[in-house]
């Protein structure tokens, strides 16, 4: 069994003992989830140092026979874009855990099912990014949206049993649609090379092309809609706005990097030729997405469904830059999703904190908090400095090499693109002054600033964010050789400059 | 005599047990049509038997009695609880599953 | 080879850290804070001088020194470092940023005394100091970005220092936004740079500028120049200068005043090699820094804030520099020399005013002023030097730089000449008269504050710093101009002497004379309008020009009509078609299903009977379906 293998079934393993401690012990439930993310997350920092990040291959690679009939494995294994996701998901889930002590208190069932629907929520995870065979990512693919379905619709608030059925309906007829395209390439396979789910031996396939743009399109709507892109993106204000603010964190900063993950894993990889045949039209609905995610989030009332918003508008830049085909726009596309995942899930956590505190997520019922709550604001400023890009913090280079990796292909899209930057800028300082400027608006006087454990659970985010703007060559490292392959194999090579050196 | 007539015979006492299903209200004799309707399949399956000259038929048509001496078993138990429950054995009365 | 210096780092890191320090320490570091960033920022003014006589002592081939710190970004082709570059540009503005920056660090500690975030202020402070020597320490593109960015924040901080009042948060903002949409100019001008050169740092692309094509090198040159309208409040987008006026007076002094709003004419000056080769780029330099000077100096004629009017000539003197930057190679050095000798009076004119705004309890309208010049004279005579500086009496500083760019302008030949050289002249003539005015309502006339309290002198601690600014009011020009010392210093950055062409059609003489002639012209006219007594409050009845500049020529309103309101309905059509047209059809979707659920329901009515006829018919029909399918 390898590390990896080790890693995605330590969760499940913890969620099995912790389903046995009594329900009552709630105390212990936390602190036993704590402590077992925890060492999930260093095994996980253990995994990166053990990479060889100078290799493109993919690594710890396990194998066993699954349903041999349809020559279907149990294949894990993972290059450097995998990674990163699987690093930024174990790495969230003990902040989640830490920053939300409490919010499982206040749901439908007890938080003992909170805690065991979240570490299987986080083995599937790990398990969606590690999976080497189309068949097991399509099955982790579905079985994420379970855990998620019952951890919104049992602990979230407001219309929560609306948000968390359109959310399981939305996932699940994009994922009917990909079904439909596993099941073709599958037949298509057996008629070619042997029947296989092999993904390595499926990009070698040779398939004529109005099939492939059809396969393309089921694989591609259903990650459209997970990221999500406009128009496909109505389901995600409404869940994050239901969801717990951790479930959001995870929503949001993980999940919805499937994605984005699965556009370069398998539209990318595996329909190279329709995935050219569609550039246009996706780079189009990418714009779209930015310029309509930050208008929409500047219009927002709703602390929650603004960050939602600005997460569509992100998932624009995100999906541009992977279709872009440059190695700039790829890695800078493969950095932004963890830098989306960091600077989002501060952003959720602190406005849960106001939340919380002040009982209504209407942003004008705040003002003034900079007043009452310095670190919690200070917080959410530097949060929100990171999502709208400020060169020094982490989001900003990932901003600039998706927008540098277009303009050398596709110079008007990125030129439109730089809107979103003038766009971000009121979109976070329109809450940033609503809420933390102005006098002190009465009800918020007697507003606690974060404790210990708050600021213990903020920290590391704040301290990613900071390090990663300075200094993210340690993640290109990781990121970089995968990103080369990635758009060498779908036959591009970067655009020359135009004058020559 | 053409062994035809066997069948013909088997048709009409489905056609029998499948319109007193539907159109009595008496759960005994709603009961008792299933039954025939079950011999009449079996009627046809021995037809069958016999006209191909192998046993398959035979054996099915054991097998569909010992399925419906179960059957009639659970069902009278199920016919007895209500007649108990509601002093009724109507079919029309027992409708309480569609809400 | 560019030479190896260790100090660099220390510019940056020395007040990066003592900020975060600052912020970090909290409440503690109250009774400390201000004396730590004090020391600070005079550190970085000490290393900036040893840096300044190390460089002087070497030949002047090897001047330029740089330091590599990491490797920070490298995809593919893209690769930047973190490195950092101090040649003979850079390090005018080193001494610049520093050096005003630490005495006006030494005006806060009293003037901001009575403020309980006085830490925070510092550290905001020393922040924007660490942005801003990023910014000219950069030696590329992307890291100049950085701190480009770096000062925006900091300004945003500071503008909005106090913002507990909401029009000073909605100040905040404007100036950020404004100065975004100016950044999206720079990103596009590194974006377009790295897709035509394959590089971003200012050495590669100067060696490979000559062999661009020109439409790329006046693409790059109009989205530099968008990114120092941005940054420098030229037209169109200055309205925020005005409004920028909310932060504390030093603020205003060192960032909206000496050194971040120049941050343009560096950038521009910086890239001498695109706009040199780019001329449509640089013609719109020179449009744009001539409608902004006069536009400046219009505005400033009409507001009785005397920061704002301070603002408006901050606004018109930079568009004297943007505009000699377009005047080509010699252009370059006398718009830095504008640009130093400006620092100095315009600083030490905005503490004059926040002396005068301390001692007459934080009031800054002139009508309410007057007469002050008896109860602070030293605030009234290093303002005064202050003012002769700027409208360019000799021997003050500003005569050198300012004569020095109107006899560039007149002697760029042909119409553009005469219309730069008229608009510089003119620009004179109105800056003289505003200056007057200000002075004249200040420090002259009638009392009209209308309390008894007397205004009094402000502590040495404040006096100290404006007089040793007002000491480079008098002979910072004079020193950079003799012997042509600083165009000297800065050939090897921007070439001035290249091409020092032909003959001038006005002499410097003749220049001189002209210059000196509108000056008087404007200050009679202002002298006629403001002697004597003067009433407390703002004319009503004035005519339509009046009003118009008093209302910003109204760019506020334009923006407003063009910009603010149509992206407000823009915004709300869109939340409607969000939740009428795309989660509209969602819904409806989900509609029609359950409306087919409903209908379906009757059909199960729970009558056993029911359900075994469908399940003849149903069975019925399908040995009709196969009969017919298999005969």
């Amino acid at each position: 069994m390898s590390l990896l293998t080790a890693i995605g079934l330590l969760p499940l393993i913890s969620a099995g003992m912790i389903a046995l401690i009594p329900t009552r012990n709630n105390e212990l439930i936390k602190r036993a989830t704590l402590v077992a993310t925890t060492i999930i997350a260093i095994s996980s920092i253990f995994l990166a140092v053990s990479f060889d990040k100078n290799s493109d291959q993919l690594q710890f690679v396990q194998k066993n026979s699954w349903i041999s009939a349809f020559n279907i494995n149990f294949s894990l294994g993972i290059d450097g874009i995998s990674l990163v996701l699987i690093l930024l998901s174990t790495i969230l889930v003990p902040i989640v855990i830490l920053a939300t002590w409490n919010e499982s208190e206040n749901g439908r069932w007890s938080s003992k099912v909170f805690y065991v629907l979240l570490l299987t929520l986080e083995s599937l995870m790990i398990g969606v990014f590690a999976a080497n065979d189309l068949f097991l990512f399509y099955v982790f693919f579905e079985a994420m949206l379970i855990p998620v379905y019952f951890l919104i619709g049992g602990y979230g608030t407001g219309n929560k049993s609306a948000a968390a059925i359109k959310f399981l309906l939305y996932s699940l007829f994009g994922g009917l649609l990909m079904l439909a395209s596993i099941i073709g390439v599958y037949i298509i396979s057996s008629n070619q090379i042997g029947a296989t789910f092999d993904i390595t031996q499926l990009a070698t396939l040779e398939i004529d092309n109005q099939t492939e743009n059809f396969l393309f399109l089921g694989f591609f709507i259903a990650f459209a809609i997970k990221a999500p892109l406009w128009p496909f993106h109505t389901w995600l204000p409404d869940a994050a706005k239901a969801a717990t603010p951790g479930t959001s964190v995870l929503l949001l900063g993980v999940l919805d990097k499937v994605g984005t993950y699965g556009m370069i894993r398998f539209c990318i990889q595996l329909f190279p030729d329709a995935s050219k045949t569609f550039t246009p039209l996706i780079i189009t609905l990418a714009v779209i997405s930015i310029i309509y995610g930050a208008f929409m989030a500047i219009g927002q009332r709703d602390i929650k469904g603004l960050i939602a918003f600005t997460s569509i508008s992100h998932f624009g830049f995100i999906t541009m830059g992977i279709f872009a085909m440059t190695t700039q726009g790829m890695s800078g596309a493969n950095l932004y999703m963890i830098n989306h995942g960091f600077s989002t899930a501060a952003l959720f956590l602190i406005a849960g904190w106001m939340i919380s505190r002040r009982g209504s997520s209407t942003i004008s019922d705040f003002g003034g908090l900079q007043r009452v709550t310095p670190v919690m604001s200070w917080s959410f400023f530097i949060a929100g400095m990171s999502s709208l890009a400020l060169p020094g913090l982490s989001s900003f280079i990932s901003e600039f090499l998706v927008l540098v990796g277009t303009y050398t292909r596709y110079p008007v899209a990125a030129i439109i693109g730089t809107l979103g930057i003038v766009l971000a800028a009121l979109y976070i300082l329109i809450p940033v002054q609503k809420a933390l400027h102005g006098p002190i608006v009465s009800g918020n006087e007697n507003l606690k600033d974060l404790n210990l454990r708050e600021k213990i659970a903020i920290a590391p985010v704040i301290l990613v964010i900071v390090f990663m703007g300075f200094y993210p060559k340690p993640v290109l490292d990781l990121i970089n050789p995968t990103s080369e392959k990635v758009v060498v194999n779908a036959g591009f090579s970067d655009p020359i400059a135009k004058v020559g050196k | 005599m053409s062994i035809a007539n066997y069948l013909y015979l088997s048709a009409i006492l489905f056609t029998i047990g499948a319109i007193g299903v539907v159109v009595r209200r008496n759960a005994i004799v709603v009961f008792m049509c299933i039954e025939l309707m079950l011999n009449a399949a079996n009627l046809a399956f021995v037809t069958f038997a016999r006209i191909n000259g192998n046993l398959e038929g035979q054996v099915v048509a054991f097998f569909t009695m010992v399925v419906a001496a179960c059957e009639v078993v659970v069902g009278l138990a199920i016919i007895v609880t209500i007649y108990r429950s509601r002093r009724s054995a109507s079919v029309d009365d027992a409708s309480l599953l569609k809400r | 080879m560019l030479q190896t210096s260790a100090n660099l780092v220390w510019f940056i890191a020395l007040p990066l850290f003592s900020s975060a320090l600052l912020l970090l320490a909290g409440k503690k570091a109250n009774s400390w804070g201000h004396v730590l960033a004090t020391t600070v920022s005079a550190s970085t003014f000490t290393i900036g001088i040893i840096e300044f006589l190390a460089m002087q002592a070497r030949p002047e081939e090897n001047r330029a020194v740089g330091q590599k710190l990491f490797t920070w970004i490298s995809v593919g082709a893209f690769n930047v470092d973190a490195s950092l570059l101090l040649d003979q540009l850079s390090i005018c503005f080193v001494l610049l940023i520093t050096g005003v920056g630490t005495l006006i660090h030494i005006y806060s500690i009293s003037y901001m005394s009575h403020d309980l975030d006085r830490r925070r202020f510092f550290a905001y402070l020393n922040l924007f100091i660490a942005a801003m020597l990023l910014l000219v320490l950069g030696d590329s593109y992307l890291n100049l970005y950085v701190g480009w960015e770096g000062v925006g924040l900091a300004s945003y901080l500071l503008i909005g220092f106090w913002n507990q009042k909401p029009a000073y948060a909605t100040a905040a903002k404007k100036a950020f936004v404004a100065n975004r949409v100016g950044d999206v100019g720079l990103s596009l001008a590194i974006m377009i740079a790295f897709a035509t050169f394959g590089d971003v740092s200012f050495s590669g692309i100067k060696a490979q500028a000559e062999s661009a094509s020109t439409t790329q090198l006046t693409a790059i040159g109009l989205m530099l120049l968008l990114a120092a309208c941005g940054k420098s409040a030229q037209f169109p987008l200055q309205s925020w200068l005005g409004d920028a006026m909310a932060g504390p007076t030093p603020v205003s002094a060192l960032i909206h005043a000496a050194t971040m709003v120049t941050a343009g004419v560096y950038l521009i000056t910086r890239s001498s090699f695109i706009f040199d080769e780019a001329p449509i780029a640089q013609i719109m330099v020179l449009v744009v820094g001539a409608v902004t000077l006069l536009f400046g100096a219009i505005i400033g004629t009409a507001k009785d804030d005397i920061k704002k009017a301070l603002a408006a000539s901050t606004m018109s003197q930079i568009g004297y520099m943007i505009l000699a930057t377009g005047l080509g190679p010699i252009g370059y050095a006398f718009a830095i020399m504008h640009l130093l000798t400006h620092g100095f009076f315009k600083a030490s004119m905005f503490l004059g005013a926040g002396s005068v705004m301390h001692g007459m309890k934080d009031e800054v309208n002139m009508r309410k002023y007057g007469g002050i010049g008896k109860f602070m004279p030293i605030t009234a005579l290093t303002f005064g030097l202050g003012y002769l500086a700027i409208i360019g009496v000799p021997p003050f500083a500003g005569f050198y730089s300012k004569d020095k760019i109107i006899e560039t302008a007149l002697n760029a030949g042909g119409i553009k000449g005469i219309a730069l050289g008229i608009a510089t002249l003119l620009g004179a003539a109105i800056t003289a008269f505003y200056m007057t005015r200000v002075v004249i309502l200040t420090f002259f006339g009638n009392e009209r504050w209308g309390h008894k309290d007397e205004p009094h002198e402000s502590p040495a601690l404040m006096l100290i710093p404006i007089s040793l600014l007002s000491l480079g009011s008098i002979a910072s020009g004079y020193l950079l101009y003799q012997g042509k010392s600083l165009v000297n210093w800065l050939e090897p950055v921007v070439n001035p002497l290249k091409e020092h062409h032909a003959e001038e059609l006005f002499s410097p003489n003749a220049v001189s004379a002209m210059t000196l002639t509108v000056v008087a012209i404007g200050i009679f006219l202002a002298v006629r309008k403001y002697r004597g007594n003067q009433l407390d409050s703002a004319p009503e009845k004035v005519s339509i020009f009046t009003t118009a500049a008093r209302k910003d020529l109204f760019q506020d309103s334009l923006n407003e009509k063009a910009f603010m309101l149509p992206g407000q309905s823009l915004i709300k059509r869109l939340l409607q078609i969000d939740l009428l047209v795309i989660d509209g059809f969602v819904r409806s979707v989900g509609a029609v299903s359950v409306g087919a659920g409903t209908k379906l329901r009757a059909l199960q009515s729970g009558y056993v009977r029911s359900y075994a006829l469908m399940m003849v018919v149903g069975a019925l029909a399908l040995i009709a379906t196969v009969w017919i399918v298999t005969a």
